[in-house]
């Protein structure tokens, strides 16, 4: 069975589609074993999204966290779907980029079909049968927002599924702290700098208060007919200036002897061979 | 079809709430031994998983007129630890009339720690300052009471991303033709200094503040800058 | 001789101490005499606020005391006077909250017996509550609570302190405990970085202001709570109070979808 799958895969006919699922018994007899499996990069991620008067505004921090190793200081994490709508990822960070790139394509596939903008309710219908199809073992956690012929629309998306339809909502470690900004500050038909202003708030208070969230607010607001997006919107921390000198004296690597030491001008191209790398 | 999704594979296993005596409240300190004084340094920050309890709590607490202790683990522990310490400093200067040495602290911790083999206290010590012939040291210990003296050290949450970097800027690991100056209270301070903002940036328990301790003859000279609070 | 000391540091691991703890809750449970420990906090009360301002410590907390998800009981106090100097307030198991106030009652008597004048300051009572906590987890017969004490020390300065189940405790300027450390302490740190100087008729204002995202947010809080202030004078307990709460987003056209 094995041995079949690695045959598609390399005649590139009936290929299995979707996840393989191969090692899943190995993995969990070696789990079993005490053997720990490698830990993905997640996002711990504060990330939320607010409907305004004429629009949505979509806001996100910007770290990436292995453990409690800051893995990525100024990573993107409000993903395009489509021209008129945007999704912010929490969970584990491959699993959000794969799941929005996949539905942003199904959604440039929709729009040449049907010959129509999409609708933020289809890249959300695209999401939520997906997630369930993997029974939350795909962990992404997302806020999805745009505005389409009905209108702003905004949703939060679980990683098992389930969705809600709110009119302002945040999502990941930071998302409490970033809801207490909400419920404090939220008012019905705001402008677009009241939401820009609230959201900045709302994602700063996760940054601040919650370790797996950091680094700059990124921001996007979308309205009817227009993206705007603020990447970034505002540095909350910035590393201070470094106050010694650390350079070293030149001669500081190890040479095994200076004979092997050819200088660059020495180099001529004898031969050359253009390769696909992709 | 077999099945695929095993026991050991679930993603949420039945959540047991049982009682357990520890927690992690991160934190990290770093200390540096010259030659007639010693640096220390540690971060304020204080947490407990992804939450920042307090901003404003030091992990380096002064124990004689020439001897720091910085301690970071288990919070509760370290409070309790840090008490018994400060008795037995009391005592020992009731009973002989002076101020413990940095060496008879070291050793006395060590007991203080081993004491509690099997229920550790969760802390990482370590103990800086100047020694009975007047030059600077650092131990450093295990939570149940191994240690060492050292030149150089970091403990906490951040040692394992700050200790290579001490190894090749104060122990010259990986550096042919290295000329080690003697070091000075300005450099240290400063590359303790700097060390913290780094570690800051990639150690989610390590932030908010650094604050810098030098001791000498003179006695001990505290300072403080800011970190990364987020 | 795997596993004996060798030459290089051993240091213990923390997931070494999870499976001797998980053991002993194994031996625990296969003892067939009734448990004496709390193993899991059973009636609960919910989030502890305290924030210090420029002349005094506000703190507050809810009525309701939670049976799990049942509101079984919506008028307990969870705010105690201790003397004219100290208010705490328990989060955690209500039970053994009442432990802990019998037993400062019990010294509150004690002291005034000797008839001296002499009483213990928020700091002394938060050291003593810390090694209460701590010395009851290292019998693993924890006191299931985290408790805020705000008061003011024998200077007349303001004092708010943090101690929980195992002993972790501190100062700082703001404190919260459960639920309130995720929503409140967030509104509570911005408002004293915008408001550094507060008095406490603003800080009481902030105080209602959180306990009413609580109450949106906190599904074992109650919109019906206490504030208690201590001030260079004295220490008192308001009767329970509402805040006034809007819901009216929940006229928008919402949905699953």
């Amino acid at each position: 069975m094995v041995s079949l799958a690695v045959d598609n895969m390399l005649v590139g006919k009936d290929e299995p589609k979707g996840f393989l699922f191969e090692n899943c018994r190995r993995n969990a007899f070696m789990a079993k074993q005490g053997v720990t499996l490698p830990k993905a990069r997640s996002t711990g991620t504060t990330i939320v999204g607010v409907i305004f008067n004429e629009g949505v505004v979509l806001g996100a921090d910007t770290r990436a966290t292995g453990g409690s190793i800051v893995c990525d200081l100024n990573c993107e994490k409000i993903h395009y779907i489509a021209d008129n709508v945007y999704c912010c990822g929490a969970g584990t960070a491959a699993d959000t980029e794969f799941t929005t790139r996949m539905v942003s394509s199904k959604m440039e596939l929709l729009k040449l079909r049907t010959g129509r903008e999409g609708r933020v309710i289809s890249a959300l219908r695209m999401l939520k049968q997906y997630l369930f199809r993997y029974q939350g073992h795909v962990s992404a956690a997302l806020v999805l927002g745009g505005v389409d012929v009905t209108g702003p629309a905004l949703y939060t998306v679980y990683p098992h599924g389930s969705t809600d339809k709110l009119p302002y909502v945040t999502m990941g470690s930071g998302s409490l702290a970033a809801m207490s900004v909400f419920e404090d500050g939220y008012k019905v038909g705001m402008n677009e700098e009241e939401a820009k202003k609230l959201v900045r708030d709302a994602i700063r208070a996760g940054i601040v208060n919650d370790l797996g969230s950091g680094s700059n607010v990124d921001i996007t607001v979308i309205k009817q007919g227009s993206v705007q997006q603020f990447r970034p919107y505002e540095v909350i921390c910035k590393k201070s200036e470094r106050q010694g000198d650390y350079t070293f004296p030149a001669g500081t690597t190890a040479v095994k002897s200076s004979h092997d030491m050819v200088p660059f001008s020495a180099l001529r191209v004898t031969d050359e061979e253009v390769m696909e790398i992709s | 079809m077999a099945v695929l999704v095993d026991e050991g594979y679930q993603t949420h296993p039945t959540v047991q709430h049982r009682f357990f005596p520890y927690a992690q409240n991160g934190g990290t300190v770093v200390a540096v031994a010259g030659e007639d004084f010693s640096v220390v340094g540690c971060d304020t920050r204080l947490s407990e998983g992804y939450s920042i309890l307090s901003r404003d709590v030091s992990k380096v607490r002064k124990m004689t007129k020439s001897g720091l202790l910085g301690c970071v683990g288990f919070h509760g522990d370290v409070l309790t630890l840090t008490k018994m310490l400060d008795a037995k400093m009391k005592q020992y200067k009731h009973t002989h009339g002076k101020d413990m040495s940095c060496e008879a602290m070291a050793q006395m911790l060590s007991s203080t720690l081993y004491y509690r083999r099997f229920f550790p206290y969760w802390v990482y010590n370590m103990v800086a300052g100047i020694d009975n012939n007047g030059k600077g040291c650092v131990f450093s210990y295990d939570p149940v009471g191994s240690y060492e003296r050292e030149t150089y050290r970091a403990c906490g949450s951040a040692s394992a991303i700050i200790q290579p970097l001490l190894d090749n800027q104060l122990g010259y690991k990986n550096q042919s033709n290295a000329n080690p100056a003697p070091l000075t209270r300005d450099r240290v301070r400063t590359m303790v200094r700097d060390i913290f903002a780094a570690a800051s940036e990639r150690d989610i328990y390590t932030g908010d503040e650094v604050e810098i301790s030098v001791i000498d003859a003179n006695g001990i000279d505290t300072q403080r800058f800011p970190l990364r609070s987020d | 001789m795997a596993g004996m000391y060798t030459t290089h540091m051993h240091l213990p691991r923390m997931v070494d101490m999870k499976e001797k703890v998980a053991e002993f809750w194994q031996e625990e449970a296969s003892l067939s005499q009734p448990r004496k420990h709390t193993l899991q906090p059973i009636v609960t009360g919910t989030s502890v606020l305290g924030i210090k301002c420029r002349d005094g410590v506000v703190v507050a907390a809810d009525t309701l005391g939670s049976y799990g998800s049942l509101a079984r009981f919506r008028d307990i106090s969870r705010l105690m006077k201790v003397n004219d100097s100290t208010i705490i307030g328990g989060f955690g198991d209500y039970a053994d909250f009442q432990f802990i106030m019998k037993l400062l009652e019990q010294q509150t008597i004690d002291d005034n017996v000797v008839g001296d004048g002499v009483y213990r300051d928020a700091p002394s009572i938060h050291n003593w509550l810390r090694c209460v906590l701590y010395n009851r987890r290292s019998k693993m017969n924890p006191l299931w609570n985290t408790i805020v004490v705000a008061g003011r020390d024998f200077a007349g300065k303001p004092y708010l302190g943090y101690v929980d189940k195992i002993g972790v405790s501190f100062t700082d300027k703001s404190v919260a405990t459960g639920f309130g450390s995720y929503i409140a302490q967030p509104m509570m740190r911005k408002a004293m970085e915008e408001n550094p100087n507060m008095s406490v008729e603003e800080a009481k204002r902030l105080m209602e202001r959180c306990l009413k995202v609580l109450f949106y947010r906190d599904c074992r809080s109650l919109n019906r709570f206490q504030i208690g202030v201590v001030t260079e004078t004295e220490s008192s307990i308001s009767d329970p109070i509402s805040a006034e709460t809007d819901w009216s987003i929940g006229a928008n056209p919402s949905g699953y979808e």
